[in-house]
């Protein structure tokens, strides 16, 4: 309850949002043949990202990135790689689809977001929900890739 | 001097929206009343299609349509018939680059350009350098894009048959000098191309004077309807080239045996029917230009665009990337600051302007940044509004930029 009423401070969630900015999480690549890799670059003309991720046996057991982008694109990202890290793609599915939720402005599970809810009103600047959504629209596709190849 | 009140009053645009700022003059421009009439009233008064029939209403549109060339012939100073609209300048140039290399290149030669390209005046050379065997090289630059006489002599050889450079930079704002470099890519036998987009709309172009071949530029960056640009090339050489796109309009006759005989320059790079309320509109933007003098225009933005650069150098934390520049563009970057954050919090001001990499990919090899803001002017553009553009950039930190969220 504690931590939820501090994800509602609008103080605190800018910090999370400039903390992962300066120092985003797992902001370097491996680029090992463990890893599947999504560079998403043409999806607008400034973000340039890359995001890797290591699943075995539907468990992510890393993820990481790098690039050029604004807060918003660095810290989202930065973000997804800690909270979906050790997931199994199931429960990291859910998770993506309650942040698709809450960035496009519907119903989402708070619960479930964590320090991700830090990008709650992004939707009410429609020109950057694409860059609250570039590094988790990369790990949502690495997922689909691994369960196809696997399925 | 400029009565830029009486100016703004021509510009619903600001009536309308009494607390914009718009610094986003190189994504493209206002439009005046005269201009907004012309194609309204096409749309009430005289709908119809050009070149095709006998009744008053479309010979008055073959007038205003086919007379917007002896407009721009004023404008340029050319012919008429060296006067072709397309639809954008990313049109223009690909109708130039991929006729001009069919025409008149050979697998191995050379065009010289810069790496401070627009996507339209150089992805057409990568494509003729893969699929022709045309070789694309750089003239040096310095770090603000400017490409010097002595660099160029330096970079020019018997191999490069045409030189290809916007006049004015997108990003930076550089200017070239056109008329110099076309002196020596003719004694080379080379060709002289010049993307007029930013500069056409900010300074006189005399295409005799500055002795270049072709030249291209957009409608919707000069106060002029969006959907038009203009191709303007030598006639002998619009002749030569053969047009990119296939249809009616264009063409004289064709035949069952698959002969074709196209129309003659201009028409013969029109093809279909044309944007013709836009271009009646760009008539009427050109018409307006020259009222107001496109020389008092160039020296009114240099004169508003050295007082801007004069107090952005005034903040600490800013970093101009054209701090020599004589056109009415400042590109900066707030320390720790991404470009698109500094955009998105100065939107919050009301100011619109352009960051990213403005379509100019591989311009980082200059100028060591990916992503920049541009604040690009016009002259309607005020001192007071660059007073407040610049006490709006002062609030610009990490900070700031992500409370816009909360
Ligand atoms: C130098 C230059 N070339 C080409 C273009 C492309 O213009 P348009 O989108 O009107 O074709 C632009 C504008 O963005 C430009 O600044």
């Amino acid at each position: 309850m504690e931590n939820q009423d501090l994800l509602n401070d609008p103080m605190i969630l800018r910090e999370i949002i400039m903390d992962h900015y300066k120092y985003p999480h797992n902001h370097s690549l491996v680029s090992s043949t463990a890893y599947r890799s999504r560079h998403m670059a043409s999806a607008s003309c400034i973000d340039d990202i890359t995001v890797e991720a290591k699943i075995n046996d539907g468990v992510i057991e890393d993820i990481r990135f790098d690039g050029i982008a604004c807060t918003i694109s660095t810290a989202s990202t930065s973000i997804m790689t800690e909270l979906l890290r050790g997931k199994t793609t199931e429960e990291a599915k859910e998770i993506i689809a309650n942040y698709f939720s809450m960035v496009d402005g519907l119903e989402y599970n708070a619960d479930l977001l964590e320090e991700a809810v830090a990008m709650k009103n992004v939707y009410k600047q429609a020109n950057r929900i694409k860059c609250a959504t570039i590094g988790w629209r990369a790990i949502d596709q690495i997922i689909k890739e691994s369960e196809e190849s696997n399925g | 001097m400029l009565d830029i009140a009486a100016i703004r009053k021509d510009f619903p645009m600001f009536e309308n929206n009494p607390d914009l700022i718009y610094f986003d003059n190189g994504a493209s421009t206002l439009k005046p009343k005269p201009v907004i009439d012309a194609v309204v009233d096409f749309y009430a008064r005289h709908t119809s299609n050009v070149h095709r029939g006998d009744y008053p209403i479309a010979r008055l549109n073959d007038e205003l349509y086919d007379g917007t060339r002896d407009i721009f012939a004023r404008f340029l100073n050319c012919s008429p018939q060296e006067v072709a609209f397309t639809h954008n300048v990313s049109a223009s140039m690909n109708e130039i680059i991929f006729g001009a290399a069919k025409a008149f290149m050979n697998p191995g030669d050379v065009i010289l350009t810069t790496q401070n390209e627009h996507a339209s005046n150089i992805m057409p050379w990568f494509k003729v350098q893969r699929d022709f065997g045309v070789k694309v090289e750089y003239i040096p630059t310095d770090v603000q894009g400017v490409v010097s006489v002595e660099d160029f002599e330096k970079a020019m050889h018997d191999g490069v048959r045409a030189v290809c450079v916007a006049q004015q930079t997108n990003v930076l704002a550089a200017v070239q000098p056109v008329k110099e470099m076309a002196r020596i890519a003719h004694e080379h036998g080379a060709l002289m191309i010049v993307d007029g987009a930013q500069s056409v709309p900010h300074m006189k172009t005399d295409v005799k004077d500055l002795d270049i071949d072709f030249l291209g530029f957009s409608g919707h960056k000069m106060c002029g309807p969006g959907g038009t640009g203009v191709l303007w090339g030598r006639y002998e050489l619009l002749e030569k080239i053969d047009p990119m796109i296939y249809g009616g309009d264009m063409n004289a006759r064709f035949y069952a045996d698959g002969k074709m005989l196209l129309q003659e320059p201009p028409m013969k790079f029109e093809y279909g029917t044309p944007n013709i309320e836009g271009v009646i509109g760009l008539g009427a933007a050109a018409e307006y230009l020259m009222k107001i003098g496109m020389d008092n225009i160039h020296a009114y933005e240099k004169e508003l665009g050295d007082y801007f650069r004069g107090r952005m150098k005034e903040i600490d934390t800013i970093t101009l990337y054209n701090p020599d520049s004589t056109a009415g563009v400042v590109t900066f970057n707030v320390k720790d600051v991404f470009a698109q954050d500094t955009a998105n919090f100065l939107a919050t001001k009301g100011i619109a302007v352009r960051s990213g990499n403005h379509c100019a990919k591989i311009l980082d090899g200059i100028i060591g940044t990916n992503s920049t803001v541009r604040a690009s002017l016009y002259f309607y553009n005020t001192f007071e509004e660059v007073d407040r553009f610049v006490e709006a950039v002062k609030e610009v930190t990490l900070e700031n930029a992500v409370s816009i969220f909360f």
